[in-house]
């Protein structure tokens, strides 16, 4: 089908699609690619007027960095909230999202919206109530306290993103399983679960997408133990001296894990990221 | 039955206390300058020679520490063991009582710190902070513009002579700007510049019944001057530069003259970071219709909060890394151009030192002239040259600073900056209850 | 298993969890709110009436913060959108290299907002190094000085770079799922592209447009590391959003209880905002 559709394209056309697409995709990735040759440069270079295009790469910055901060801790640290924070949000959304699209309420709707109207307050709005209940109960600069409120507000989101899923799934297919006397249990492992799984992982993948990149929360609520990549930048914006190169090598540091499984994982994400838009 | 269970319970529980507390773990607070960066390094030698205690660092830029560290000692959420403030911060939270008093030994002598600085440090007569590293500021110039200029600048130089040389050192065209200044909002960024020129012009923030006074003669003479002087001979982009925008022209060779802390000395004089090191040289802050408050005086310094319960350790890392011995160490480890400056009588009087840095004298003579509680030409009620000491000037310099700001990048004309600031300034004070 | 039973206990656990999560700081806020309370001034304490959302809306800046937030808002929808919708369509055919091109695309979504505001801002709208600078010298014309100049356009520069592969994303999705016989038979019917722009892509797109608008509004209310990391809100309040006038007053004041009158404000906006724009784009997405 692909090839009779080409066909009937002029090559002209063709031609004058791809340099526009290369053109635009470049000119969005271009101040990432900068970030990326900055990172490889000297602080001399990287301020260099007029800016340095060809230069010999030196891997000093990333040295420095991973001398003056301990890069493995804030990368554990970064790996284990997202990832715990995207399956204790998972469990808490499915079952929710699967009542809401199989067992449709005459509140859905509205508990629905209500959910995603959670998420519009600012954080730095609960900023003080937030910081004090974790001290009382002695989370603070804690992984768990992380993981609590990573999962908690990206919930609304999950809850959403999983329902549009769910609501596109037959529901034919659970009656027949019903019918043939199939628990609830094998409803859902044997049907659910295959069917939803795509959604499921999209959810999960978008999930640990926003974790990994929040930086209002993880600052805040961490000191020394606790501390995710996002707060690792904290200490390369502007000191005293030039910073540029090891600002973006450190940045670099930071983005490179999510941004390396972003493009990996992208076309599962890309499938589910429909919310229910596509019929 | 129980009561053994209980009993294990407890035996494991104090055997686990046992192991945990047989190495102290202390976690510090610091800014991300270069110096404290350095003695991040550095203090592998501290844990060394004190096996029993260790060291976790939390690292941030000033603002995020500022914040973090206000708010972790005013819930008491004891997160950290020693903190890096500010001379604006260690005056107030010693009066609270929110700081633990440092008790130092002969060894460390204290009569050793300068006078003005450990002043800063001391309420009712006790040491609340360590200064660590301290800073007044200063005129820095390219020697070689003015004498292509043909100028002398002289050692304490006016404003009005700096207008004249900025001037003749103006040459965009070849990418050299007479003057930079700070221009970014911030009380402790472009108001800190600021305050230090209307104190020179003959203002202050407060008058004796605290009723701010940012619409007096003062004020407007110089914030006129001042956005006239970089509009005209200024980078552009000025009302987004601080200390860090300026250092990185200047070090490029982009700056005529600059006017700020004098911890950029050193930077600017090292050639490893500069172009025109060998071009850089020093004079006093310039001076307006009185030398009084014209430079100002700052200090980063180590200290430990009330009720922490690693008092010791954390007393024991705060001697070493703020006494003569951890300076002699730097200076060993990199060379006595790069030991923290402007906290001992000794670092100054150290001859290695006065050969190692052109500015030291510059320097010393900076932070001796500065006086924190006598720095306005009329009477003030407040303590701070480029500050006020007191709780409510940080939102108040902040409402102050982005107004300056707006002014420089021409938003607003200074007359309606300085009305909106005098506006801003009252209500805090208001509700601070200051006055009815 | 009773058929009423099983969605109620099913939904529970994420009602309650999300419940607390939004009750409990909610009744502290409000608490707050009505109290002196002020970090720095521990000894100042008391019931305060109505005086801190005096306080927080009597500001001089509120006016222009609102303001900001819906233009922010506003301009970052329409600019996802357009482009979102342009790029999307001109990657939907098959071209060489559109893999890469995919991968490029979608990269900015994956940077963290901080990265995103310091690599602007240093990198690329710095006046004299900064890339877009060096770009403006090379055509001989004077720099721009974007912060400055331009603050609410540079943060709304910023913040849609990092929306766009987001919008992009979905729209490709939408397209990919259209009916190709009807665009065959549209073709074979003699319709130019713009044609079947007008009459079959776009509306294909409603449902997708809908969504986008949406996702966007729930997070761009509260943007706040980019204005914080490049121009602190000014010069003057140029660039303040109701989010950050909140932080000025919690972090930067440390008056928990201006801070807290602040954020009820904000929620009420927040519910405006979802009662008005929600209803009108949840009503497209029920069909």
């Amino acid at each position: 089908m692909t090839a009779r559709r080409r066909s009937s394209y002029p090559l002209g056309l063709l031609a004058l699609r791809t340099v526009a697409a290369w053109g635009v995709a470049l000119l969005l990735f271009f101040p990432l690619g900068w970030l990326l040759l900055t990172a490889f440069k000297t602080e001399l270079q990287a301020i260099a007027v007029p800016p340095l295009l060809f230069f010999t790469p030196t891997f000093e910055n990333f040295h420095e960095v991973q001398e003056r901060s301990d890069y493995l801790l804030y990368a554990k640290n970064s790996v284990i909230t997202s990832v715990l924070s995207t399956v204790v949000g998972l469990m808490l959304a499915a079952p929710a999202a699967y009542a809401m699209a199989f067992f449709k309420g005459k509140y859905t709707k509205d508990i629905l919206m209500w959910m995603l109207s959670t998420k519009m307050m600012p954080a730095v709005g609960a900023f003080v109530p937030i910081y004090v209940l974790a001290q009382k109960s002695h989370l603070l600069d804690t992984q768990l306290a992380l993981i609590i409120v990573f999962a908690l507000s990206n919930l609304p989101i999950m809850v959403w993103m999983l329902y549009s899923h769910f609501k596109d799934i037959p529901r034919e297919i659970l009656e027949a399983a019903r019918m043939d006397g199939a628990t609830l249990w094998q409803e859902v492992r044997l049907v659910l679960l295959p069917l939803g799984m795509g959604g499921l992982a999209s959810t999960g993948l978008l999930c640990l997408v926003l974790s990994w990149n929040e930086a209002f929360w993880s600052l805040n609520l961490s000191a020394a133990k606790a501390g995710t990549l996002a707060t690792l930048i904290a200490s390369y914006s502007s000191p005293e001296g030039l910073f540029w190169a090891k600002l973006s090598a450190a940045s670099l540091m930071a983005i490179a894990p999510i941004v390396v499984f972003g493009w990996f994982s992208q076309k599962q994400l890309v499938q589910g990221l429909t919310f229910g838009a596509v019929k | 039955m129980p009561t053994r269970l209980a009993l294990a319970v407890a035996l494991a529980l104090t055997s686990l206390c046992g192991a945990a507390s047989a190495q102290t773990e202390l976690v510090i607070a610091t800014v991300n300058n270069g110096h404290m960066i350095e003695m991040q390094k550095l203090s592998k030698n501290f844990e060394q020679a004190n096996p029993d205690i260790k060291l976790n660092w939390v690292t941030l830029e000033e603002g995020v520490l500022r914040q973090r560290v206000t708010t972790d000692i005013a819930t008491k959420g004891g997160q950290f063991d020693v903190m890096t403030i500010g001379m604006y911060e260690a005056p107030i939270w010693g009066k609270k009582g929110w700081l633990q008093e440092l008790k130092t030994d002969a060894a460390y002598d204290v009569d050793d710190l300068l006078p003005a600085v450990r002043n800063g440090l001391t309420v009712g007569g006790k040491l609340f902070a360590a200064p660590f590293y301290g800073e007044s500021s200063m005129l820095m110039y390219r020697k070689d513009l003015a004498d292509k200029a043909g100028v002398q600048v002289p050692e304490r130089p006016t404003w009005p002579q700096i207008k004249d040389l900025a001037a003749k050192m103006h040459d965009p065209k070849n990418g050299v700007y007479g003057i930079c200044l700070r221009g970014k909002p911030g009380w402790g960024d472009n108001m800190a510049f600021l305050t230090t020129l209307v104190n020179t012009f003959g203002g202050q923030w407060f008058d004796m019944q605290w009723k701010p006074q940012l619409e007096s003669k003062p004020w407007k003479d110089a914030i006129t001057f001042y956005v006239d002087l970089l509009k005209n001979y200024g980078p552009p982009g000025s009302s987004a530069n601080s200390f860090n925008e300026i250092l990185a022209l200047t070090n490029s060779g982009k700056c005529g003259m600059w006017v700020d802390a004098t911890i950029a000395a050193s930077f600017v004089s090292d050639p490893k970071q500069s172009k025109v090191a060998d071009q850089m040289a020093f004079a006093q802050a310039p001076t307006m219709n009185t030398p009084k408050g014209a430079n100002w005086l700052w200090s980063w310094n180590l200290a430990i909060p009330a009720g922490s319960k690693k008092v010791e350790a954390a007393q024991k890392f705060i001697t070493w890394s703020t006494s003569k011995e951890y300076i002699q160490l730097v200076a060993k480890t990199n060379g006595w151009a790069n030991v923290p400056t402007g906290t001992r009588k000794s670092t100054y009087a150290a001859p290695e030192f006065q050969k190692a840095a052109r500015f030291a004298a510059a320097e010393k003579t900076a932070i001796d002239s500065a006086n924190p509680t006598d720095s306005t030409l009329p009477k003030s009620p407040y303590v701070g040259v480029q500050f006020a000491a007191i709780p409510e000037f940080q939102a108040i310099g902040i409402a102050v600073g982005q107004q300056m700001s707006s002014a420089l990048a021409g938003k607003t004309t200074v007359d309606a900056a300085l009305k909106a600031s005098q506006v801003a300034a009252d209500r805090e004070m208001k509700k601070a209850g200051y006055y009815k | 298993m009773n058929r009423r039973l099983l969605p109620r206990l099913l939904l529970t656990p994420a009602m309650v969890t999300l419940f607390l999560w939004m009750i409990v700081p909610l009744v502290m806020t409000l608490y707050f709110s009505f109290i002196h309370y002020n970090l720095m001034q521990p000894d100042q304490t008391g019931f305060a009436g109505l005086e801190n959302f005096e306080y927080f809306v009597t500001d001089p800046s509120f006016g222009t913060a609102v303001l900001n937030t819906l233009l922010l808002l506003g301009s970052v929808i329409l600019i996802t959108v357009v482009f979102g919708v342009a790029i999307a369509l001109l990657i939907n055919e098959p071209f060489p290299g559109r893999g890469i091109v995919r991968v490029l695309l979608i990269s900015p979504f994956f940077v963290m907002p901080t990265v995103n505001a310091l690599m602007w801002k240093n990198m690329m709208m710095n006046p004299i190094y900064g890339v877009l600078a060096q770009v403006w010298m090379f055509f001989g014309a004077q720099p721009v000085d974007w912060l400055t100049d331009l603050p609410l356009f540079s943060v709304i520069v910023m913040v849609a770079w990092q929306w766009l592969p987001f919008a992009t994303l979905i729209f490709m999705t939408a397209l990919q799922s259209m009916n190709h016989e009807q665009l065959e038979a549209s073709r074979m019917d003699g319709a130019n592209y713009l044609q079947q722009l007008r009459y079959l892509y776009v509306p294909h797109l409603g449902r997708s447009v809908a969504v986008v608008v949406m996702i966007e509004l729930i997070f761009l209310l509260s943007i706040f590391a980019e204005i914080y990391t490049t121009t602190g809100g000014g010069p003057g309040d140029a660039s303040t959003n109701v989010t950050f006038l909140i932080f000025k007053q919690a972090l930067l004041n440390f008056d928990a209880g201006v801070a807290s009158a602040g954020a009820l404000f904000a929620v009420l906006l927040a519910n405006i905002a979802a009662v008005f724009l929600i209803r009108m784009v949840g009503k497209n997405l029920d069909k």
